[in-house]
């Protein structure tokens, strides 16, 4: 006699034949598959979502802050506050060589830079009148006053509403001019320059030149007063250490991080460590931390709503196949091989895995562009997240379907068809 | 409607090889304490006999019907069907034979609910090579056979009990087998229709069919031209009876 497997008729069970009777299967308890692809649903779904919103709320931000952040450098002056006798006793700090400027103009990728800090006034009285006392209604003492050098003035990347910006020759001759913040122009009272406007401040005139709407390196400047360093240090002294003097630096694209390795060094080659350089924030790690705790907990919590998914998976494929013994026994004796009844659960578990995890990115990627609609922000979403859902629920399936499709195929046909 | 007495080109059949033949065959549960359900049974069965196999409770019809039907294995003993032996192929191979010879008919029909009856018969079809396409005629050439021409698109629900089973044969005998098993097949049909059902079995055996009905119920035992009782295990008695019994003239007006 020849080998079993020519003599026997083999049976056969197409990939078709194995989809249609998946689906079928599927399709005879509708209520109970899509109560069970809700587990897969909410966990694929919690996962793409988290995803999205992540990515979507870091490209925001990113957007707003990438550039102007990248090209920002401040170095600050941290050297040993000096006391002064006659200054009354306050620590003073002056690190600062007085050609900061030019030192680290001289830097490969420096656009502009320069020192600037806030000057400490004792009982300011500010005003446009020389008359104003100290309380008085035309009294604006609470104005903050700024000195800057010329570079300092235009690295803080200032908007000229009138006027212009005192210049280096202003600075080297200590000339008394200011520049005024919009906030604190609006405050005095100035909005144009023709009648050569000027501002009082302790008593001491200084003539307006210019108004600034925007300063985005150094934002409070707007609500200021700025004149140049060397006129602040003639009149009202050297920086303190309450207010340290600082320098900022407008670099070009990339060149942030070697200035600020740089610029202690050419500032100071005797002394670089009375200045510490922050570079700008690294963006990602910074956003990082944060969204990852985040990320973190809605994860744990999606991959949690993931794991009680595939265990209602491997429920109702369990309470299915023990429901269906007679059915299976029934494919077993028209020729089903035990292999093609495991294929069949696996399969059935499988789709009800791939269905929810494509509801459930569906929804999910609905959920990203409704939340960046109504925060006006672009949409940002990996594909591959999207894509890769269904397949993870997919897989899930098939794993929840493993010990079902086991004792389906188990189960001793002639027992399952007299019961 | 013709059914393979033989089956050419396999090789191993000629027209006088036995349907099934038996040697020897014991079947032991393991225990403990052990149980032994069938004890050296001999049995052949030629190619169109119409067989009754008959026996209380315990006496090894079951145990018998699954080695029949290639559910099971025998213990010792060689078991053969269509002159292949079967009792040591792969169970692949048994699959495949059981979904391509073998038919089986159950007392509780077993049809799937939420499907036609054209697609419970269809049913047999998925696991036997047949083309998508010559499918949905088959079954339905098979359930004009069992007289049903009016209720192929009908739920399981709607049809009567001897309606269910005439819908189970038709799906038996869709792919043409070389046997037909039933366990009980009247267990749950009046008389009326355990008669039509009766007839039906008989006229599908004299188109060649070989049929085997395991069954409590003496006057369906009588419709076959051979009995077989059992009894612990063994056959106790094998009787022939003419072949020119009057099922005969009953089953020819179908």
């Amino acid at each position: 006699m020849r080998g079993g497997r020519t003599v026997a008729d083999q049976s056969s069970y197409c990939l078709r034949d194995l989809a249609t009777e998946s689906l079928a299967g599927l399709a005879q308890r509708p209520g109970r598959s899509v109560l069970t692809l809700l587990g897969t649903v909410l966990g694929t779904g919690a996962f793409v979502a988290v995803l999205g919103l992540a990515a979507t709320a870091n490209g925001q931000i990113g957007k707003q802050f990438s550039l102007l952040s990248a090209t920002t450098v401040t170095v600050n002056d941290v050297g040993v506050p000096q006391s002064s006798a006659n200054e009354g006793g306050n620590a003073y700090l002056d690190d600062f060589p007085a050609d900061a400027d030019m030192r680290v103009d001289r830097l490969n990728g420096v656009m502009q830079a320069g020192v600037w800090w806030r000057v400490q006034l004792n009982e300011s009285v500010i005003s446009t009148s020389p008359y104003a006392i100290a309380g008085s209604q035309n009294d604006n003492g609470g104005l903050p006053v700024y000195a800057a050098s010329a570079g300092a003035l235009r690295a803080m990347r200032p908007a000229v509403t009138t006027g212009e910006l005192f210049g280096s020759f202003d600075v080297r001759n200590a000339e008394p001019v200011v520049v005024l913040g919009a906030a604190a122009a609006s405050q005095l009272g100035i909005s144009n320059l023709t009648a050569e406007p000027v501002v009082f401040i302790n008593g001491l005139s200084f003539t307006v030149v210019g108004i600034i709407s925007n300063a985005q390196r150094v934002t409070e400047a707007l609500s200021g007063l700025i004149v140049p360093t060397t006129t602040a240090e003639n009149y009202f002294g050297l920086p303190q250490s309450i207010d340290p003097p600082q320098m900022v630096i407008w670099t070009r694209i990339g060149a942030a991080d070697q200035v600020a390795a740089e610029a202690p060094i050419a500032l100071r080659p005797d002394d670089p460590h009375v200045f510490q350089a922050v570079a700008p924030p690294d963006r990602w790690s910074i956003q990082g931390k944060v969204d990852a705790a985040l990320e973190e907990l809605f994860l744990s919590l999606a991959g949690l709503s993931l794991f009680i998914g595939a265990v209602g998976i491997a429920n109702t494929t369990l309470i299915a196949v023990l429901e269906r013994t007679g059915e299976i026994g029934l494919r077993r004796s028209l020729g089903a091989r035990p292999g093609h009844i495991t294929a069949q659960v696996l399969c059935e578990s499988g789709t009800l895995g791939l269905l929810g995890g494509l509801i459930g990115a569906s929804l999910a990627v609905l959920l990203v562009i409704a939340v960046a609609l109504a925060k006006q922000w672009t949409a940002i979403l990996d594909p591959a997240a999207a894509l890769f859902a269904p397949l993870v629920g997919a897989v899930l399936g098939v794993l929840a379907g493993l010990y079902p499709a086991v004792r389906a195929s188990r189960i001793e046909p002639l027992e399952a068809l007299r019961s | 409607m013709r059914f393979r007495r033989a089956q050419p080109g396999t090789g191993t059949l000629t027209t006088d090889v036995p349907v099934i033949r038996m040697c020897g065959v014991g079947r032991t549960y393991p225990g403990p304490p052990p149980v032994h359900a069938l004890r050296d049974v001999d049995l052949e069965i030629e190619p169109g006999a119409y067989v009754a196999i008959t026996g209380p409770s315990g006496a090894g019809k079951s145990t018998l019907l699954n080695l029949l039907g290639l559910l099971d294995r025998p213990s010792n003993g060689t078991c053969e069907l269509d002159g292949i032996d079967v009792s040591r192929l792969p169970e692949r191979d048994r699959s495949g034979l059981r979904g391509a010879r073998i038919g089986f008919v159950f007392q509780s029909f077993h049809l799937l609910p939420h499907r036609t009856a054209l697609e419970n018969v269809m049913l047999a079809e998925i696991y036997n090579h047949r083309p998508h396409a010559a499918r949905a005629d088959a079954a339905a050439m098979a359930l004009i056979r069992v007289g049903l021409a009016h209720r192929i698109h009908a739920l399981p629900r709607t049809l009567s009990g001897g309606e269910r089973q005439r819908v189970a044969i038709a799906r038996a005998v869709v792919n043409m087998p070389r046997l037909l098993l039933c366990d009980e097949p009247t267990g749950n049909l009046d008389s009326v229709s355990t008669a039509t059902l009766l007839d039906l079995l008989g006229s599908l055996n004299d188109l060649g069919l070989t049929v085997i009905v395991i069954t409590h119920d003496p006057s369906v035992a009588a419709r076959a031209r051979r009995t077989i009782s059992m009894l612990d295990g063994r056959v106790v008695s094998d009787s022939q009876v003419a072949p020119d019994h009057p099922h005969n003239c009953t089953g020819a007006h179908r």
